[in-house]
């Protein structure tokens, strides 16, 4: 698919937006002052960039623990993002949720989840919604190599399947369920050779490589809004953290992160490659550089300044109260 | 106008009406209509209990078999109340919660709170319950308190036809998830209910009989058990005052303390095993808020500690009987202070 070069600069701006929240994260993390875990995407910014920029507002996206990127994708305000984070009442979930629960319903976005595998039923219920109420949305389940191992998963791509769901599976392999590798823990040699057996389409794309996803994705979202059914896409590429910020990540090869930063980063290889056929300035991506800077700079001083929630917020959004 | 039917029949019926009401009420689960993808009957079963039968013929794919895959289906269903229907999602008995439990306490529990109250998750989850149907240990146990637990979660256990069909429909408008609990044994049971569609609020509990010497607070299919024990005990002068909870989630707390401050004495029934259920909750609220009205220590009439056996013999000893209500009572009054 052909993109238009504004297409180009939202797909990069996302990307380098994603980029820059979470190399800040990593930084105010070890200040001590965001509490809880964060669990970041930093890497893999070019699987929920490729796969969103085919979605609008009417589909939905079921998310992981690692969930800050999809959310950006989706359109969630990055402002109420970072508040989030640290946990204050302007957060997008008033700061009773935090990192690993950030939702938009508004935008589609279901949530990032603290159960590995748990968005994929989820997923199949909003693609069931849409099929049922006939507004033409799809649902996007992302999924990680360790959820892909979770049996919610092998039930939703069977249920998926049998029901005829616009629902398309991205699963993210990054190599590590936490601190195990998926060369071991997946029994088969591709996640995707899975799919087959649920009787759907599943590809593995180079993760590293924006227009391989955004291709394969496309290809699976228009197959789902069609009524042809669900696919699978297994996104391969890496995470530049620890499974959580604080992993000291001794499971990995001492110089492995590095080579794969040099060699193999989504924005590198985006920059190159659409300078190269000279359909973007690299000035108009380095002012994209500026801003997405600028916009972290001030998301995060927005949310160490916020008011904590107040203690009345304890009680509220729950029906009862005893 | 009221007519007499069953409490099988009551669920069907609060089933079509909201159905025909409002058209994003779904149904999901295992053979609720039945025969989907085979070459015979379609609505062959209408559940294994034929308690949805017919709703297929009438709503068409509204009425959706599901493969046996309670994580896929029970999530697939919080998902979808999430994105603009209302699902009513059927759990053929409440102990295979066991393989979906994540779906209803970590996801549709927490949403609205974990997410700013910004989500709304109108899901029901029917689910049947309770011993007696000799369905021994993976089929028969009485598993509302790990619901009642669970902030975020309401929970129905109605006990009579005419609850039944107007707590089913006050669950399906409600907008919160609903675990609704129905015991296996009450399924054949009659009683007057109107044809036309109604609600009954959630947390006002319905005071069966009214007197003055012992409150029995009870639930589900015990309420009759106490009934019957309360009628036994008029014989010998002893006046109870049955309280059915209706919904252990939320509690109506202001009528167990109203009575219990009038009568001055309780028994609570509860056919769940002893520890941290219904029984000890209500013991424990009481203790704390009307201790002074006490006249005797409270007692508690449950199941045993055990699994559900298979055997009659030993399934009856089991299940909580008049017998043991009417001991317990008797023990209440007959305390010394």
């Amino acid at each position: 698919m052909q993109l238009s070069k504004d297409d180009l600069l939202k797909a990069y701006r996302i990307m380098r937006t994603v980029r820059e929240f979470e190399e800040r994260l990593h930084v105010e993390f070890a200040t001590g002052d965001i509490p809880g875990f964060v669990h970041l995407y930093a890497g893999e910014e070019a699987s929920a960039a490729g796969v969103c920029m085919h979605l609008t507002l009417k589909d939905k996206i079921a998310s992981t623990h690692r969930g800050h990127g999809h959310s950006i994708a989706k359109g969630c305000d990055v402002h109420a993002m970072m508040a989030e984070i640290f946990g204050k009442a302007s957060g997008l979930c008033g700061g009773k949720g935090g990192s690993m629960h950030i939702a938009d319903l508004d935008k589609g976005m279901m949530g990032a989840n603290g159960i590995v595998g748990a968005g994929s039923p989820l997923a199949c219920g909003a693609a069931l919604a849409a099929k049922r109420l006939g507004n033409g949305g799809v649902a996007v389940a992302f999924v990680g190599d360790g959820g892909s191992n979770q049996g919610t998963t092998f039930e939703s791509l069977n249920l998926a399947s049998v029901w005829n769901l616009p629902c398309v599976f991205v699963v993210e392999n990054n190599g590590y369920a936490e601190a195990t590798s998926s060369k071991w823990s997946i029994a088969c040699d591709d996640v995707a050779d899975r799919a087959n057996g649920f009787g759907m389409p599943g590809v593995v794309v180079d993760g590293h490589d924006f227009f391989a996803v955004h291709e394969a994705a496309g290809e699976a979202i228009k197959r789902a809004r069609n009524g042809e059914g669900p696919s699978m896409i297994e996104v391969k590429f890496t995470r530049y953290y620890g499974h959580f910020e604080g992993d000291a990540q001794t499971y990995r090869a001492a110089d492995e992160i590095k080579t794969l930063r040099g060699t193999k980063d989504c924005l590198d290889i985006f920059a190159e490659k659409v300078t190269a056929a000279a359909l973007v300035e690299q000035a108009e991506l380095a002012a994209i550089d500026e801003e997405a800077k600028a916009l972290i700079d001030d998301a995060t001083a927005q949310a160490r300044a916020a008011p904590n929630p107040g203690a009345a917020e304890l009680l509220t959004d729950v029906y009862i109260s005893y | 106008m009221a007519r007499k039917i069953t409490f099988q029949q009551a669920v069907n019926e609060a089933l079509a009406q909201e159905m025909e009401r409002d058209e994003t009420v779904v149904l999901m689960g295992e053979d609720i209509a039945g025969g989907t993808g085979g070459e015979g009957e379609m609505d062959a079963w209408g559940g294994p209990l034929g308690i949805t039968k017919g709703l297929y013929s009438k709503f068409g794919d509204r009425v959706m078999d599901t493969p046996i895959s309670e994580s896929a289906f029970v999530g697939a269903a919080v998902g979808a109340a999430t994105a603009g229907l209302r699902p009513v999602v059927e759990l053929m008995f409440i102990d295979f919660m066991g393989v979906c439990f994540d779906q209803m306490f970590n996801q549709a529990a927490k949403f609205r709170y974990m997410f700013g109250g910004k989500a709304e998750t109108p899901v029901v989850v029917r689910t049947m319950f309770g011993a007696g149907l000799r369905a021994a240990a993976q089929h028969s146990q009485c598993l509302y308190p790990v619901f009642t637990h669970i902030p975020g979660l309401k929970v129905v256990v109605p006990a009579t036809p005419y609850d039944v069909k107007g707590l089913l429909i006050q669950s399906i408008r409600d907008n919160d998830p609903v675990i609704f609990c129905e015991h296996k044994m009450l399924y054949t049971l009659e009683g007057e209910v109107p044809e036309e569609p109604y609600t009954i609020p959630f947390g006002e509990a319905n005071i069966t009989r009214e007197g003055g010497d012992v409150t029995i607070v009870t639930l589900g299919r015990m309420v009759h058990i106490a009934n019957e024990a309360a009628t036994n005990l008029a014989k010998d002068g002893i006046e109870c005052e049955v309280i059915d909870l209706r919904t252990t989630s939320p509690m109506d707390q202001d009528s167990i303390l109203e009575s219990v401050e009038s009568t001055g004495r309780l028994v609570v029934l509860d056919e769940a095993t002893p520890r941290c259920n219904i029984a000890t909750d209500i013991s424990a609220l009481v203790c704390q808020e009307a201790f002074d009205a006490l006249k005797a220590p409270i007692r508690m009439v449950t199941a045993p500690h055990v699994p559900v056996p298979f055997n009659d013999t030993l399934e009856d000893l089991y299940i909580p009987d008049a017998a043991k209500v009417e001991t317990a009572v008797r023990a209440v009054m007959e305390h010394r202070q």
